[in-house]
């Protein structure tokens, strides 16, 4: 595709902090490149505007290849953008033409409360983590890969769930900002496992009351989150922690559960 | 945690969706088989030695009681869930996906619900309702069959009837397979077996019930 230029408006929610009331702000962008990322955009645009002396705009940012999760927007009603199985920093502006519009919102959801403009805290889901996306091991040397025999289907299907990056799409087009999808893989990546089977009935108990607890929406099976995922995780993980759930609970996980 | 608890959390109370739901599909298909009998054409011969095994079997009446204990739990969490999933977005997008990202039905449940909810109060207190206050209280059973070739007369109550089936089908579209993901059963394996059935049952079921009051007015039963 040929290289070429736009100019651009952009509206962009401007907030000062979690308590403060937010609003859009418009501002016009000049000579984008269609070869730069949408966070290069913003580079641009936030040069530009503290060359103008003005506050430059707020957003997550880290790796930049679309591996981290840390990129956020919420951009013309999509998380990430419309592109397919794509994060902000792999969304490029040859997506966009000559004289576009283009709205920039922070993940809504009252679990992710914004730290400033697009900003957002995903720390939920850390705690969500904390509450059991993990294995105990015992220290020390590390067990020979092959010691423990894993079939290749389960370990393909594991690895799938584990490519989640916790970026929070999921919640950001979840009508009901439920946290399943993210959930859901986590719970999905261990239980698929040998090493994830001892922890396995508190886990997936004890993440589902942390995920609760952080005030997240109930799934409804809608498919927004498996449609914005930027890596493709599948509502069937959504199905394997229901199983996972019932099955904690017929096992009597209530022995065991915090 | 308690058996309460568990039933508690949001994926036990979409169990209890779940659960009432699939429930209530059974009932569908029940309900539809044994209305479809004015199709023999027999002056509702057929269908009133079923309504009347209905109206009066003593397992069936108890199964009636947890129907509608089934019903209203279904009505009462769904409404819930809708108000509560709500509550967890206060501030809303400015620009939203739409049908971009999901298909309007799926996001659409509980309007749809509420439309059903509405066509179910009319349909009891034309049906079941008066049947059940003579059983107790009149002369006995009602001559159920007479009763709706002369409801099914007036036009507006055709429209109203046919109406109320297209909401049940769309909401069965979304809720057969709902109930079966909920329950995990949805496995690469399943899935697409159980989106088929849920589908054609979702067409098939309210169309049999729409073409019963169609049938009437149009009179291609006696």
């Amino acid at each position: 595709m040929e290289h070429y230029t736009m100019n651009l408006t952009l509206k962009v929610w401007k907030q000062k902090n979690h308590k403060a009331q937010g609003h859009f702000e418009t501002y016009q962008v000049k000579d984008i490149s269609s070869e730069m990322s949408f966070l290069e955009m913003f580079d641009v645009l936030n040069e530009q505007l503290i060359a103008e002396g003005k506050e430059p705009i707020a957003f997550d940012h880290d790796c930049r290849e679309g591996i981290c999760g840390a990129c956020s927007m919420h951009i013309n009603g999509r998380a990430h953008g419309p592109w397919h199985h794509t994060t902000t920093c792999q969304l490029h502006m040859r997506e966009y033409k000559n004289g576009d519009t283009i709205v920039v919102e922070p993940w809504r959801a009252n679990a992710f409360p914004v730290i400033k403009d697009l900003v957002v805290d995903r720390q939920s889901f850390d705690r969500i983590i904390q509450a059991g996306g993990y294995i105990s091991v015992n220290t020390g040397n590390a067990v020979d890969a092959n010691a423990l025999p894993i079939d290749k289907h389960s370990a393909d299907e594991s690895f799938a769930s584990a490519a989640c990056i916790g970026c929070g799409a999921c919640v950001a087009a979840c009508p009901n900002a439920s946290a399943m999808l993210f959930v859901s893989a986590k719970v999905s990546h261990l239980a698929l496992l040998p090493q994830g089977e001892p922890e396995r009935q508190t886990r997936a108990l004890n993440m589902v009351q942390q995920m609760d607890k952080e005030g997240f929406g109930g799934c409804t099976n809608i498919g927004a989150c498996e449609a914005e995922c930027p890596k493709g995780i599948s509502l069937e993980n959504i199905a394997r922690l229901n199983r996972e759930y019932i099955g904690a609970v017929m096992a009597g996980g209530s022995q065991n559960a915090v | 945690m308690s058996w309460k608890n568990y039933f508690n959390t949001s994926i036990g109370k979409k169990l209890q969706m779940a659960l009432t739901g699939i429930f209530l599909i059974l009932f569908l298909i029940v309900h539809c088989y044994i209305n479809a009998q004015i199709f023999m054409d027999d002056r509702g011969e057929a269908f009133m030695a079923a309504a009347h095994f209905m109206g009066t079997n003593v397992i069936i009446r108890t199964i009636e009681i947890g129907l509608f204990a089934f019903l209203i739990l279904h009505i009462l969490q769904g409404l819930a869930l809708w108000i509560k999933n709500r509550s967890r977005r206060t501030s809303r997008y400015h620009v939203q996906a739409g049908s971009a990202t999901s298909p309007w039905y799926r996001r659409s449940m509980g309007l749809l619900g509420t439309l059903i909810l509405l066509f179910l109060i009319i349909h009891i207190s034309k049906f079941w309702a008066p049947n059940r206050a003579a059983q107790t209280f009149g002369e006995g059973e009602l001559d159920l069959y007479v009763m709706m070739r002369d409801e099914f007369q007036n036009l507006w109550v055709v429209i109203l009837y046919v109406f109320g089936c297209v909401a049940l089908a769309w909401h069965l579209i979304h809720g057969f397979y709902s109930a079966f993901q909920t329950l995990g059963l949805t496995t690469n394996k399943y899935k697409s077996i159980i989106k088929g059935i849920g589908i054609a049952f979702s067409i098939i079921v309210p169309l049999i019930f729409a073409l019963m009051p169609i049938a009437f007015y149009l009179e291609w039963i006696s």
